[in-house]
């Protein structure tokens, strides 16, 4: 944190002076690590072993938060009888198809109940049926016989959704299939001695985080997590951060100041464009892009995707006030609000996909908006060949970036495996105009808008993305004019008026955030998203922006100085939704809306005034009393009991167990890394099973554990980012200041591995691995340091992954080394625990280069199954 | 000049009786440098703004003179920055002003070896076609089954993590109205 969120991390030194413990688990030693109290410097990737065993440790020593777990948690509800976990399993849970990869869930369905997910794989359900089309299995006619559920349900107007039933529940938590029960068992393997032999930390190291987490979790103390991509990026990132999330609500530190889990994000707005998303799977508001095959039309994407108990229940609302805002008066009541103007998704949409299809010669064209894939992402060269492979290319940054030039300059062309004479991709690159040339807001890691103002006028042709993207759909639009074809009537009909301002015709940025916020009935500006309709009389871009222009005043503009305010600052900016500073704040008081503590007072139930009070915007229907308790028929908010703060759940509970919703499992568990040189300890199941795998001749694995080769590949190497440079270095490599700082690419080595390997400080390295050879300036530093793991030495190398050949500061792309194999919920590649073999000395040119990594695969005896197997338990029974 | 001028004219003087006892400090400011002006002194206005990098927000003032940013500094106001900029938020005056930053279209048609130039209005339109060409020749109605798709995977876009909501917005907009779904940015990358 210290090092790429440098800013934010001053509040963690102000709280250590106020006597707070500050605990760094990161491989790497770094300025964080530092300034800490407890510096734990484990195995890269091993963070779920290291997790799993704080979890086993709350439970076997007692020290989780009853109150809180039994009444905020799933800890009571009882699951169905057929589930089985890892234990029984190897490594599997119940319900994995091999010949899919995917896992069906029904049988992680609390007894007595189906659960649809508040986010995640939202439509579950859907995506099990295409992709087992054809297949005759059982679970096959138990989603038939669920979808026909699901549309009795909403034919007959009964509210929808895919909440039914009461889940069963056992609040002492003895019943052998109540969550509470499972969890422990499932955890039980993750003892202190196997938490040191997998993480490569000692077992005292170990104990003292667990003593200094539980000692200062409770009524009258609370412990955030704060994490970034260390957690995210693996094949299995979703459920590294599912497991700090069971720990942190067994402690009751979720929904309480100075508690919960936070995500550092890298990029100014990354919050903001995941909101309001430039993202293939959802639709701003995180509302699920609509499936061809089960939401063939409004009411079928609702009730598939709504759950009928909790806010999800809103759905409609929110679905329908986003059609209006986007196709206005075209959008009514018979025409389904024009939901079928929505492309339908039938398969993975992501990146990777696309760079796949790039290099299949199955996608023309490709816009580039401030991302520089040729450097920043995995496997360069196969992004690179994929820009190669286009019809056209349009490039929007402030500086040549690699992915601009790679048709001139780019590293395969000087290994001559391409020329430019052969390269077809016609390139636009147009200049950005910067955060000072325009108005805007970004969205910062704590979901909170804050407004830019232009300062200056930009020069020449550079535009800021608004103009580009406002005047392409106008010329757009104005060259469709008067067709009558099927397809353009969604761009036709599209609302796309904004008021433009100046000679270049900038469209009026406060325009787009009103409509964001969106109109009532009267045309006034929304002040909640509570106020969202169904019946199309409201439109809203964003229903979780709602309230950001309330009253027509720009609200992520305020900047009431922080000294003038309460230490929740809450007039600075705006926070979605509604402006709430802690999500769940409900949680901060006990059932009967108490403070938990004076101490942790954050928000309370005033009987008197019979509504919800404190320092923050209630995250609950502010007049709802603890003793409401919700009739057998309610639906949507109404559902919630009063003393149930996990409003978007159909249950309104914080999940230990996720009953529905992810991909790989409802319980984290540990895997090796999709590469890793060591063998899974705790399980016959070496790697995530349901990861996704691209087999390419460019996108080569490694052999992992003990299969033969893997030893060809004997170091881990792990991926960042520096203080002095941002991401691919498009905002960075070309800046004096920051070039200067950090000049050079280079790799953190241990004095053991540069013995070892013979390496020289401030020499060169060539680091080599299936995919790529790259070279390296050395650093070797005692900030690495080998590890004892699973009883052998294991040494980690540290790749900072900025560089690329344009700009001032140049040198190799470690991201040349990552493999293209994602996490199943949400698509994200491993950068953070990959291997690779090092040696001393530059890397060879080309026509050497191809011939080193051919055969480094062919000592590792790798060919295009290697690395790609789905269930590996099997063979080590 | 006063004799209290005079005196403090004499940095021995100022080491005596000012809180710089050993003269490394405002003490031993020369006249060279007492008459220096900080650039955000001379500004025409200060604007409020947010560091463009990383996503802890940090409040930066944009200092403005004549037209051009010739400072940017944290802004003290910000609760979440208490007026602090790191290494990257501190260069961001450099990101603005950049000599290498490029100011007009650039433009390298199929196969060819060198850059060329492009009016803007001209590239505008060109893209305009090559989308509704893409479009047309890539576009899905139904799969082979008859479900509406409605759509094109003929072309892809990436970014926005560095643009503003109102950005990402209107490039969902249009790029949904257009059927195109392969949207992606760096949230997963
Ligand atoms: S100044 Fe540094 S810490 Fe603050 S937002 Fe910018 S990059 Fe992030």
């Amino acid at each position: 944190m210290a090092e790429c969120h440098p800013v934010g991390f001053q509040w963690v030194m102000e709280a250590k002076q106020r006597g707070a413990t500050i605990i760094h688990v990161d491989p790497r030693f770094t300025r964080t690590s530092a300034v800490a109290d407890i510096h734990v410097p484990l195995r890269a990737g091993s963070d779920i072993a290291f997790l799993g065993g704080l979890i086993r440790y709350v439970l076997e020593n007692d020290k989780w938060f009853r109150e809180y777990v039994v009444a905020y948690t799933n800890a009571p509800m009882i699951l169905r009888e057929d589930f089985r976990d890892t234990e029984d399993l190897d490594g599997l849970f119940s319900g994995f198809q091999e010949d899919t990869r995917h896992y069906d869930p029904s049988t992680w369905q609390y007894e007595g109940a189906d659960v649809a997910a508040a986010a995640g794989q939202r439509d579950q359900w859907s995506d099990m049926e295409s992709n087992e089309k054809g297949s005759s299995s059982d679970s096959r006619s138990e989603h038939a016989r669920r979808g026909a559920a699901t549309a009795r349900v909403s034919t007959s107007g009964a509210g929808g959704g895919t909440f039914h039933g009461r889940p069963e529940r056992d609040d002492t938590l003895q019943h052998p299939r109540c969550v509470f029960q499972v969890l422990k068992r499932h955890f039980s393997r993750y003892t202190p001695e196997k938490v040191a032999e997998i993480c490569g930390v000692s077992e005292a190291q170990f104990l003292r985080v667990a003593e200094a987490l539980t000692a200062n979790s409770g009524r009258e103390r609370t412990s955030a997590f704060v994490y970034a991509v260390g957690w995210t990026h693996h094949t299995v990132g979703v459920q590294y951060i599912r497991t700090a999330a069971i720990l942190q609500l067994l402690l009751g530190n979720i929904g309480r100041p100075g508690g919960g889990i936070m995500a550092l994000r890298g990029h100014a707005s990354i919050q903001g464009s995941t909101d309001i998303p430039t993202l293939f799977n959802i639709l701003p508001g995180y509302l699920p892009m609509p499936h061809a095959h089960d939401h063939e039309d409004l009411a079928t994407y609702i009730s598939a995707d709504a759950g009928s108990k909790g806010y999800w229940g809103n759905m409609d609302a929110y679905a329908v006030s986003l059609l209006k805002a986007w196709w206005g008066d075209a959008a009514t009541a018979d025409n389904d609000y024009c939901f079928d103007y929505l492309p339908r998704l039938t398969d993975k949409h992501s990146n990777y996909d696309t760079v796949m299809k790039q290099l299949a010669g199955e996608s023309e064209g490709y816009f580039l908006i401030g991302e520089n894939p040729a450097v920043g992402t995995a496997n360069g060269k196969m992004n690179r060949l994929g820009l190669a492979n286009l019809k056209w290319l349009v490039v929007r940054d402030f500086q040549l970036i690699e992915s601009a030039t790679f048709w001139k300059d780019g590293p395969e062309i000087e290994t001559g495996e391409l020329a430019p004479e052969e390269i077809g991709t016609e390139v636009f690159f147009l200049p950005a105009a910067a955060h000072t040339e325009k108005d805007g807001s970004f969205t910062n890691t704590q979901r909170m808008l804050q407004w830019h103002h232009k300062a200056v006028e930009p020069t020449g042709d550079q535009r800021s993305d608004l103009w580009f993207y406002f005047h392409l759909g106008r010329i757009i639009r104005a060259k469709l004019a008067g067709s009558t074809a099927r397809a353009d009537r969604p761009i036709l009909d599209l609302t796309w008026d904004y008021p433009t301002k100046g000679e270049a015709g900038d469209p009026d940025a406060e325009a787009v955030l009103a409509e964001i916020n969106g109109f009532g009935p009267d045309g006034k500006p929304l002040s909640s998203y509570t106020e969202l309709k169904a019946d199309g009389s409201t439109r809203c871009g964003c229903w979780i922006y709602c309230g950001c222009f309330k009253d027509g005043v720009n609200e992520p503009a305020r900047r009431k100085p922080g000294s003038e305010q309460s230490w929740v600052a809450p007039e600075w900016g705006w926070a979605w939704p509604a402006n709430r500073r802690i999500l769940y704040n409900r949680a901060s008081a006990d059932p009967e809306g108490r403070p938990w503590s004076e101490r942790k007072a954050y928000l309370w139930w005033d009987p008197e005034q019979k509504k919800w009070t404190g320092h923050d915007v209630p995250d609950f229907q502010p007049d709802k009393s603890p003793d409401y308790r919700p009739p057998e028929d309610a639906e949507r908010e109404d559902a919630i009991a009063g003393t149930e703060p996990f409003i978007m759940q159909a249950d309104g509970r914080g999940w230990l167990y996720v009953p529905a919703g992810l991909a790989d499992g409802p319980l984290p568990a540990h895997y090796e890394p999709h590469e890793s040189p060591v063998p899974n300890q705790l399980y016959g199941q070496q790697q995530n099973p349901a990861r996704q795998v691209y087999p390419h001749r460019l996108n080569r694995y490694a052999p992992s554990g003990d299969d033969p080769g893997a030893e060809v590949f004997p170091y881990v190497f792990t991926t960042y980012r520096l203080t002095e440079h941002h991401t691919a270095g498009g905002m960075s490599r070309w800046l004096p200041y920051l070039s200067e700082l950090q000049p050079e690419f280079f790799c953190e080595v241990s004095p053991q591995l540069a013995a070892e390997r013979g390496l020289e400080h401030l020499g060169w390295a060539t680091i080599v691995n299936p995919r790529a050879v790259i070279e390296a300036r050395v650093l070797v530093t005692e900030r690495m340091r080998p590890l004892r793991v699973g009883g052998r030495t294991l040494h980690q190398i540290g790749l900072p992954y900025h560089w690329g050949g344009n700009g001032l500061s140049t040198g190799d792309s470690a991201n040349e080394l990552l493999a293209i194999a994602l996490d199943p919920n949400v698509h994200i590649q491993p950068t953070k625990a990959s291997v690779c073999d090092i040696r001393p000395g530059r890397r060879p040119r080309a026509p050497a280069a191809a011939p080193l990594v051919a055969d480094y695969q062919r000592r590792a005896g790798i060919t295009a199954e290697t690395g790609t197997e789905a269930v590996t338990g099997g063979k080590k029974k | 000049m006063g004799v209290r001028t005079w005196l403090e004219g004499w940095p021995v003087y100022r080491q005596l009786t000012s809180h710089d006892p050993l003269g490394r400090g405002a003490a031993a400011k020369s006249r060279q440098s007492r008459n220096l002006l900080a650039r955000t002194e001379t500004a025409d206005k200060v604007v409020k703004s947010v560091c463009p990098y990383c996503a802890v927000g940090c409040g930066q003032q944009v200092y403005v003179r004549d037209g051009e940013v010739t400072q940017i500094e944290g802004d003290p106001d910000s609760p979440v920055s208490r007026g602090r900029l790191c290494p990257k938020g501190s260069a961001s005056k450099q990101l603005v002003t950049s000599s290498t930053r490029q100011t007009k279209v650039r433009y390298r048609r199929p196969y060819g070896t060198e850059w060329e130039d492009l009016d803007l209005a001209t590239a505008m339109d060109m893209i305009a076609d090559r989308v509704i060409e893409t479009r047309r020749r890539t576009w899905q109605e139904t799969d082979s089954n008859g479900r509406a798709l409605r759509r094109t995977l003929g072309f892809a876009s990436l970014g926005g993590a560095t643009l503003d909501n109102e950005e990402n917005y209107l490039m969902k907009k249009l790029y949904t109205a257009l059927g195109a779904v392969e949207i992606e940015n760096q949230a997963r990358i």
